[in-house]
């Protein structure tokens, strides 16, 4: 191990309920064997881990009430769960729950709740398929459990917020959510991720696994927004069963490091998978997104649309995983990655990989890279339109199809001017797209 | 109007115009036509500013203004509209989102109060009804998937709304069916005034039998080598252009 690696591990909260010290010395252990990934892993190829070569320590608990700032969060209907520095905060919380939702901080869990959750967590992850993981469960002290009874349909959306504030130098944060959908359930959850405060560096180990029972469906939004020094290493593994639904849309703005790996797992025939996802890194930042869908059971079908801007001298990887295992006949998998460069230093890693062991399936994938077509600017500016308004209206349009897409409104009505502004320096400049 | 004088210009280092003169006066229409590859549209895209179409002589002023030291945008400012043979598509940015940007910076640069969203909105639904396009046009992307023919009637109606002091129009009417040859005459009919002078590049006679031109300019090898007036756009359908290589 080296010292980042100890460090992490020494890092961890010590209180934890008794009920997870198993999962802890568990991970602990699996931890101390595990050898951080380097440039040489395939996997983390174009992705350095560098910037998590520094000392981090736990968050001491928050005084309640100490402000939040101008943290740029959706403001949802519905109860909404907020972290921060991996603190649960009940003055920032909303808990009022739809009949039928139970959402239980790990730390408040029942002994019932408890033997669930310690039975269903890390049951999605497949084996050797996260990193992180074993840190996560080394270092785990609270969490959150959502769980949707059978045949219940939780129309308000469920929004959990996990912030850091850079109050504190350097510190590690570890989050852990865990969703379970009993069958023909329906729930609609937003996951954000900020930063209050640009100053202090945070290192955040994300996890979050879906268990989408038959015939379920799952809208799931997880909003990346840190920005600044934070590096988020994470990842959502999702297993599906029969007929079930899960719709994903994945967003991140850029930060010093973000590697986020989407995993699904589909176990049921029927099942459908969708993922929509951005990725908007400047400056420097670097994201990197792997998605990895394994096509296990017949008659499946999935849909990945991810785009992505890439500015400045920011970098960014996108690979694309589609698993076709050989008894997943009539399997129809989608794949398309674009992006847009809008400088000469902007750099883009896109690789899709197709593994098809089955030969009744459809299977269509593209990946593009392209920078602003100048004959398109210059259309714009036959009309009048100022050359910075246009290349601000262009940008946005490069990834307008998938905010319009993003079904739940309010949560639209938050992406759409956040989006916008992200490409102009003056707000004039996006008076048009709002 | 439009004043040019002996303009040379060239794409990718090969001279495509070769000292052009034309001089179109207020409130007048003037057709050009002339051979596939003779510098129709270069000309349109050298008066519009195209990246990598170089002017390497001559000059050419609207409004007294020298033409070609502006950008892009200042010339549609000043007036300048030129309605493409082939309009770009630009898939993620709606019609409606387009066209207001455009009219709003246009007007914003002639000091002629912005146009609030409800009247803009007016506007562009009677621009719509005007060329034959229904609403829903406004709320796709700009010319994504619009047929030939819809995407001629989608750069007419942006004429409509920007109204530019001097249009060119190339090729507007190709592609066209008989009912919309007819709707976007029409159209330009109703644009026509002394201070609006027209450019129409059309390959058809037809079109002139519609507008009537004050003159018809055979623009042959980046040169105009022939004008005169609606008789001769009837000579040319007759004869084509082979008896005035010797004119050239
Ligand atoms: N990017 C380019 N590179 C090289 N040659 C070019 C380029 N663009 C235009 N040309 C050439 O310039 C010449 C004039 O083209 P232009 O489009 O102006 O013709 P036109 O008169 O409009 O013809 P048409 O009637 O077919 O529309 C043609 O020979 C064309 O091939
Ligand atoms: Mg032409």
């Amino acid at each position: 191990m080296n010292d980042f690696m100890q460090q992490a591990l020494a890092a961890a909260a010590r209180s934890a309920p008794p009920w997870l010290e198993p999962l802890q010395a568990q991970g602990r252990e699996a931890w101390s064997k595990t050898s951080l990934p380097t440039r040489k892993t395939e996997a983390w190829k174009y992705t350095s881990l560098q910037a998590l070569q520094k000392t981090f320590s736990a968050a001491p608990t928050q005084a309640a009430g100490s402000p939040l700032g101008d943290v740029p969060l959706p403001k949802l209907t519905g109860p909404t769960l907020v972290f921060t520095d991996g603190h649960y905060r009940s003055d920032l919380s909303t808990t009022e729950l739809p009949a039928g939702l139970r959402l239980v901080r790990f730390a408040d869990a029942t002994s019932d709740q408890a033997e669930r959750i310690a039975a269903a967590l890390g049951s999605a992850i497949l084996p050797g398929r996260h990193v992180f993981a074993p840190l996560n469960d080394a270092t785990l002290t609270d969490g959150v459990f959502m769980d949707v009874p059978a045949n219940t349909h939780i129309e308000t959306p469920v929004h959990i917020a996990w912030l850091t504030t850079g109050q504190n130098e350097s510190i590690s944060v570890t989050q852990r959510l865990l969703v379970c959908l009993g069958e023909n359930s329906g729930a609609t959850l937003v996951e954000s991720f900020a930063n209050t405060a640009t100053g202090g560096t945070a290192f955040t180990n994300g996890l979050t696994e879906l268990l989408i029972g038959r015939g379920a469906q799952l809208n799931h939004y997880r909003l990346h927004l840190e920005q600044g020094d934070v590096v988020h290493i994470g990842g959502v593994h999702a297993r599906q069963d029969a007929d079930s639904v899960l719709n994903g849309f994945h967003l991140a703005l850029g930060s010093a490091l973000k590697r986020i790996d989407l995993v699904v797992d589909q176990q049921g025939p029927g099942a459908h998978s969708s993922l929509d996802g951005l990725y908007l890194p400047r400056g420097t930042e670097t994201v990197d997104y792997h998605t990895c869908i394994e096509h296990a059971v017949p008659h499946c079908t999935s849909q990945e649309r991810f785009r992505g801007i890439i500015a400045d001298e920011a970098s960014a990887v996108f690979n694309g995983r589609i698993h076709i295992h050989p008894q997943a006949q009539k399997t129809r998998a989608e794949l398309s990655n674009k992006n847009l460069l809008t400088s000469n230093k902007a750099e883009i890693n896109t690789k899709p990989e197709l593994e098809i062991y089955a030969d009744d399936v459809q299977c269509a994938h593209g990946a593009t890279v392209a920078q602003l077509d100048p004959l398109t600017l210059h259309y714009l500016r036959t009309r009048g339109v100022p050359r910075d308004e246009a290349e601000v209206m262009l940008s946005y349009g490069f990834i307008n199809e998938l905010v319009e897409a993003v079904a739940q409104a309010e949560l639209q009505a938050f992406l759409k001017p956040l989006l916008a502004r992200r490409f102009a320096r003056d707000s004039r400049l996006t008076r048009h797209i709002l | 109007m439009l004043k040019i004088d002996n303009l040379h210009a060239s794409v990718e280092n090969k001279a495509i115009l070769k000292g052009l003169d034309l001089t179109v006066g207020a409130g007048e229409v003037h057709a050009i036509m002339g051979p596939n590859g003779s510098g129709k549209s270069t000309l349109g895209h050298v008066l519009a500013g195209r990246p990598g179409y170089t002017v390497t002589a001559g000059s050419a002023q609207l409004l007294g203004q020298d033409l070609l030291t502006l950008d892009t945008e200042e010339r549609a400012h000043l007036g300048l509209f030129l309605a493409y043979q082939y309009p770009v598509e630009i898939p993620g940015v709606s019609n409606m989102e387009f066209l207001k940007a455009s009219v709003d910076a246009v007007r914003e640069h002639r000091n002629v109060p912005a146009l609030d969203s409800v009247s803009f909105m007016k506007q562009a639904r009677e621009a719509c009804k005007a060329v034959n396009l229904d609403q829903a046009f406004l709320k796709r992307g700009v010319n994504e998937g619009f047929s030939g023919g819809e995407k001629k009637r989608n750069e007419l109606m942006q004429m409509m709304l920007l109204a530019p002091k001097l249009c060119i129009m190339d090729e507007t009417d190709s592609g066209l069916d008989i009912d919309a040859l007819q709707v976007v005459a029409d159209g330009i009919n109703a644009m026509r005034s002394a201070d609006r002078s027209f450019i129409l590049v059309t390959h058809y006679q037809r079109l002139l039998n519609f507008i009537k031109p004050d003159r018809v300019h055979v623009l042959s090898g980046g040169r105009i080598v022939k004008s005169g007036d609606h008789s001769l756009a009837l000579e040319l359908e007759e004869r084509g252009y082979a008896w005035l290589e010797d004119v050239a």
